[in-house]
């Protein structure tokens, strides 16, 4: 169907009773000449553009493409040199040692890998709903102060630093001992001094393996819920005060405007960000974990490692040792590759169902 | 004509607000626990306070309010020395990240550039993959010897002189998401208004200066803000890049370094067996006596927190605003 016919380019002179190129085509032949002309020419009229663009190219070269190129390294042995560039290529050597049972690394990381993925699913189980709960709260309370004080109040922590968040988190637990406000009242709930969380929390319940995975992930609906419920809350404003008064009229009660008015109309929203938070599942922030599991430095660990270092916490504790850097960055690029498929797969999957895609 | 609430509303609307309050109290009380320790005396931290400091005796032990730990941080040399640098961060970090997402930001938003989607993609593709620790610190030190040489210092050792902090400033705090809210709002200008300056002989810059960016005030605020306070929580680079070691290198740490680092060396509030903690302890003891390593510890969180929480009135309106223009388009 794209076949040209004679008439798109050619014009049939009667008179003389020949063919001579058409005006169009001509147009289109001076254009097809001046393509490069045209685009050196946009170029020169809009080189203040260019430049705007400039820093940020080069900030994002060198700070986010020059660390991918680096991990070129993956395919290098780093046991034979000290700078990667004098390495022999190695093929995948390194990725073959993360799946080989005999390696050091393998316990290691596979360890690491399953907590990254026990950490994200637990995250996304209790992290996504309580954002719409309280969102739909917010929405019950009528008084603007109350709500402004209480939203003041569950915003708060997600501005706060890591580092404050962390170590208020681990003494509320008890880092060491069980003497934590928290950890007092678990204790006292669950039944004094021959309870389980007793005996855990003698050296201190975050480093206790049988809880560190809670109190992270409370630890973190603690830090986002409150921040994450502004999107929901955003879409519950948005729905049109007519849509209510039309309930109204067939006689719906409060609870009904919520179960037929409120909810139907931010489920987009919901299934946009369920989508969104799919997609980002497997970026469990490594500086929150790093500041659970270890101490000091990268180098020494917790008793609460087993159970709560992420890939990217077991790429940084590894990664010291010359010898294992291949096999870090590799065991890194493993996981950080599935999270792009994550990410686009989520996107493909939005733009087919609603239509709303991120990207 | 008022309605009559019927009863399965009441009983939510009751819920609604207990529970409400009940998350506000516990977003909250970590924060008021850490104000507590740092007015406590070493005794009521022994003691495990509660909220608020104890006041009392309990045998012949004085419980009590007291401001040492504050007097001790107002005096400490070494945490003003981390409070600067981390004042410098954020002051010139938020400025350059600005600076250059504005700049992307209004070039990306015109129509007319060439490879518009090209140059979305390069920026977008940031988001989706990432490098991972290793390579990227094993790139920051490399760009640093690079940067160092181009300024004259000893590439070797950038690591541990103050200088390492212009680094910081430089190649952290990147974040497209910012970029992509700037470039929304950019696109959201009327056309009309940029054609009005054009007519009037506005050239690029002064289109950007006086139509663009005051057009989008709220979001240049609302980014600002997201920039500035990154810069200011930033701990993990500024760790990895600047050392650990309490050498020279903490000359250039920020707060939240030197918070962490204080908080393993001298308090066991992180972890039960410190590296050399009968030494730190006998070092501290000698220095300051009696004096409450973890009081002093919760008096930095309290002093580190402090300027978020008098700029957080001021942001708090820009949030729903912000969060709802996240809502990222193409």
């Amino acid at each position: 169907m794209f076949k040209l016919k004679c008439d798109d380019f050619l014009t049939y002179d009667e008179e003389t009773g020949t063919y001579s190129v058409s005006p169009d085509q001509q147009v289109r032949d001076e254009v097809e000449k001046t393509r490069w002309k045209e685009i050196g020419f946009k170029l020169l009229t809009d080189w203040r553009l260019y430049l705007m663009l400039i820093p940020m190219l080069i900030v994002y070269l060198l700070w986010r493409y020059a660390p991918m190129y680096e991990l070129l390294s993956v395919f290098k042995d780093a046991t034979t040199a000290t700078d990667p560039a004098e390495r022999g290529w190695y093929g995948l050597g390194n990725f073959a040692q993360l799946f080989n049972a005999d390696s050091t690394y393998f316990i290691d990381f596979w360890q690491s890998f399953r907590n990254t993925f026990i950490l994200a699913f637990y995250g996304l189980l209790f992290g996504f709903p309580l954002p719409i709960i309280l969102a739909l709260f917010f929405n019950e309370i009528r008084s603007n102060i109350v709500r402004s004080v209480v939203q003041v109040c569950v915003y708060l922590p997600k501005f706060m630093s890591i580092v404050v968040i962390s170590s208020l988190a681990i003494t509320l637990c008890g880092g060491n001992t069980a003497n934590g406000p928290l950890a007092q009242l678990l204790i006292a709930i669950s039944g004094g001094e021959g309870s389980n969380i007793y005996t855990e929390a003698q050296s201190g319940l975050v480093n206790s393996t049988q809880y560190f995975r809670a109190i992270y992930i409370v630890s973190d609906l603690w830090e986002h819920a409150g921040y994450d419920s502004i999107v929901f809350f955003a879409a519950i404003i948005a729905v049109s005060p007519t849509s209510y008064e039309a309930a109204q009229i067939d006689g719906a009660g409060k609870m009904q405007q919520m179960r037929y008015v409120v909810i139907p109309s931010i489920l987009s929203t919901v299934v946009i960000m369920l989508i969104m938070k799919i997609g980002s599942l497997l970026n469990v922030s490594y500086e929150k974990v790093f500041l659970f599991v270890t101490q000091g430095s990268a180098t020494a660990t917790k008793p609460n490692y087993a159970v709560g270092s992420t890939v990217s916490v077991w790429a940084n504790y590894w990664s010291s040792r010359q010898a294992a850097e291949g096999v870090a960055m590799s065991g890194e690029m493993l996981n950080n590759l599935i999270g792009m498929c994550l990410v686009i797969g989520s996107n493909m999957v939005s733009r087919k169902a609603t239509d709303v895609s991120l990207y | 004509m008022k309605r009559k609430m019927e009863v399965s509303e009441l009983i939510f609307k009751i819920v609604a607000y207990v529970l409400l309050i009940f998350f506000a109290v516990i977003c909250v009380y970590p924060f008021l626990y850490a104000l507590g320790s740092s007015f406590s005396s070493a005794a009521g931290i022994e003691q495990g306070i509660v909220l608020w400091p104890l006041i009392g005796e309990s045998g012949n032990v004085h419980f009590g309010f007291t401001g040492e730990a504050f007097m001790w941080a107002f005096t400490e040399t070494e945490f003003w020395i981390a409070y600067a640098n981390t004042l410098f961060m954020t002051f010139f970090g938020t400025i350059w990240s600005l600076f250059y997402s504005i700049l992307g930001a209004y070039a990306l938003s015109k129509k007319r550039i060439m490879g518009r989607r090209g140059w979305n993609f390069f920026l977008v593709f940031t988001m989706w993959f990432t490098a991972g620790v290793v390579a990227t610190y094993s790139n920051y030190v490399t760009t640093g010897e690079v940067f160092a040489s181009i300024a004259g210092m000893d590439p070797g050792s950038w690591q541990t002189s103050i200088d390492g902090k212009w680094l910081i400033v430089i190649a952290m705090g990147m974040n497209a998401t910012n970029i992509i809210l700037l470039r929304n709002s950019f696109e959201g200008v009327p056309a009309e208004i940029e054609e009005a300056a054009r007519i009037d002989g506005a050239t690029e810059i002064q289109v950007l200066t006086k139509v663009y960016i005051p057009m989008s005030k709220a979001t240049i605020a609302t980014v600002a803000l997201f920039f500035g306070i990154s810069r200011w929580n930033g701990y993990f680079w500024a760790m990895r890049v600047l050392g650990t070691e309490a050498s020279g290198q903490a000359y250039s740490w920020p707060v939240q370094v030197y918070l962490r680092n204080f908080l393993e060396t001298y308090t066991q509030i992180i972890s039960p067996a410190p590296q050399d903690w009968e030494y730190t302890q006998a070092l501290w003891q000698g220095q300051y006596g009696d004096l409450s390593a973890t009081a002093c510890a919760y008096a930095i969180v309290v002093c580190s927190v402090i300027p978020i929480l008098v700029i957080y009135p001021f942001i708090q309106k820009y949030f729903a605003k912000g969060v709802n223009m996240g809502g990222v388009k193409e």
